[in-house]
């Protein structure tokens, strides 16, 4: 069988007088059938590889609905105070669902950024934009003082000390119904330019805001026309 | 390649010479009596000759335990120390999953505390394992440290000390996901912290976070996630490439000291490793 290395062999199986070798046939049934077997153990292996993978990276790929939140009255914040709520980000996971937000009504003096109908409420996160410890306001010193790594904030929002990287992130808020709806959470770069929510430790002023891409995740704006109709329970101020 | 030589069969093992007056089958001359103790070597070694051959293993576990070793020092046990600390904390682990319950709203707490405080040993089998986590990692890196320093990463173990580096990784994977399952206040926020850390990577940084937490923020299915990872997925790449470790280790040799003089008569001793 030296001849089976020999350079320059015809592709044809006829002419290479294999048994059962038909005119024009130029793929070997030995190695048809090796590809066919493999093959079909591929496709078997991603059968269940790829839904597994699926599975596990869908959260990455979708994203989870929204919905407004009711937090007050607009006469329950006032221009210069900070007033706490605790709202419900995820529900269904008990305390660890739930996060703090600092809210106060806009003054146009303080708040330089464009107005709209989002921010006549602002409502600022309590999760500090270095890790995500919750910060808290100081009002002796009208800072937000981070308890991990000495972040500090001013009254807006903005770091003035410490390794944050960027302000606090804000929410969306309405006035509608006589009452404050909150929505989703939104980051802003130093100018109070908004993107969309980014994890803390992602800067976005300079080349941050290209190294930190959007996520899928994140809630865009969700439609406001279908707001939650305010409970009768709630009270007045 | 020079023979190996025979392992030493220490001595209770090794056949007794024969009785004056027994011949091979023993029944010729004496009562025919075959003591238990007999009885039960030859029940020992039967098993032991079935076994083998059928699956030709003494042949591997001879390559693998009888080899060749310089002398080393003390420092040459810290990677076996490093295996035990990953046995240890996969026997404890595996006992902790039996009371332990990876839900988010408040079972997860309470069944660390009835592990804990109530379940029999419990304390202990927690604490091994616990405490056993920070072993292991100060262990990998004294490990490390004498591979490094003895420069045992050279040529021709190379992928030794790559495998070693994913090990590595793999380890502290383990002790990041498993911070979060107590789910106290400590685990939360070191937990989002941890997250947060990761998702500073540029560019692919904000989908690892989404992935981790199985969406963009805290949920439900983060803690079950976590613990899936760390009981199921992390052991299992971790005791695969161990064996890959360990079968380099065996197959290249062990290297000699850095002080080892080249012109010395190398003097070789068999160990049990
Ligand atoms: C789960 C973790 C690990 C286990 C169980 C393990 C186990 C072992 C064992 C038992 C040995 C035999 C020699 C000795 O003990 O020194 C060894 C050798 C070695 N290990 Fe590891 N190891 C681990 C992690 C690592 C890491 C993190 C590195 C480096 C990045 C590494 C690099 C090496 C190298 C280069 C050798 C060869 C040493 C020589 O030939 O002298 N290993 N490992
Ligand atoms: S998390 Fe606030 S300063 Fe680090």
């Amino acid at each position: 069988m030296a001849d089976k290395h020999k350079k320059n062999l015809s592709k044809y199986t006829v002419d290479l007088n294999m048994p059962g070798a038909f005119e024009g046939e130029t793929v070997t049934r030995r190695r048809f059938m090796n590809v066919t077997a493999q093959g079909l153990g591929g496709i078997a292996a991603a059968a269940f590889t790829l839904p597994a993978l699926g599975f596990a990276l869908g959260p990455v790929f979708s994203r989870e609905p929204f919905e407004w939140q009711i937090i007050g009255r607009p006469d329950d914040f006032q221009p210069l105070v900070y007033s706490l709520r605790v709202i419900a980000l995820v529900a269904n996971v008990g305390e660890a669902g739930k996060s703090t937000a600092y809210i106060r009504k806009r003054d146009p003096a303080i708040d330089v950024e464009p107005e709209d109908e989002y921010n006549q409420i602002i409502a600022l996160t309590s999760r500090c934009s270095h890790l995500g410890c919750p910060v808290e306001w100081v009002e002796s010193a009208s800072i937000f003082a981070c308890p991990c790594h000495g972040g500090v904030y001013n009254f807006r929002g903005i770091r003035i000390d410490g390794p944050p990287v960027r302000p606090l992130n804000r929410f969306y808020t309405l006035i509608r119904n006589g009452y404050v709806y909150l929505g989703p959470m939104y980051s802003v770069n130093v100018e109070i330019k908004r993107f969309s929510n980014r994890d803390p430790g992602q800067p976005l002023d300079g080349i941050g805001q290209y190294l930190y891409p959007s996520r899928f995740s994140t809630a865009t704006l969700p439609p406001t026309t279908n707001l939650p109709l305010p409970p009768a329970g709630i009270p007045a101020g | 390649m020079p023979r190996l030589p025979t392992p030493p069969i220490p001595k209770v093992l090794q056949p007794k010479p024969k009785r004056p007056g027994q011949n091979g089958n023993g029944n010729e001359h004496g009562s025919g009596k075959v003591s238990p103790a007999e009885a039960a070597q030859e029940a020992g070694v039967t098993v032991v000759d079935w076994i083998d051959e059928r699956t030709s293993l003494s042949g591997g576990l001879r390559w693998l335990m009888f080899r060749k070793v310089p002398h080393g020092n003390w420092f040459y046990t810290l990677g076996s120390a490093t295996l035990f600390a990953f046995l240890s904390q996969t026997i404890t682990g595996v006992f902790l999953a039996m009371y332990y319950r990876p839900d988010a709203t408040g079972g997860a707490y309470e069944s660390m505390r009835y592990i804990v405080d109530d379940a029999f040993l419990g304390q202990f089998v927690r604490g091994m394992h616990k405490w056993g986590a920070s072993v292991m990692v100060i262990l990998i890196f004294l490990h490390m440290g004498r591979t490094f320093f003895f420069g045992a990463y050279k040529y021709p173990r190379e992928m030794t000390w790559i495998i070693g580096v994913v090990l590595l990784i793999l380890t502290l994977a383990m002790s990041f996901t498993g911070y979060l399952l107590p789910f106290d206040d400590r685990a939360y926020w070191a937990t989002i912290v941890g997250v947060n850390i990761n998702g500073t990577a540029p560019f692919l940084g904000p989908y690892i976070s989404d992935f981790l937490r199985a969406g963009p923020e805290f949920g439900a299915t983060t803690l079950s996630r976590f613990y899936a990872i760390h009981m199921l997925l992390v052991p299992g790449l971790i005791i695969a490439l161990i064996s890959v470790h360990l079968y380099l280790v065996a197959k290249l040799g062990i290297t000699a000291p850095p002080w080892t003089k080249p012109d010395e008569e190398p003097e070789l001793d068999v160990a049990e490793v």
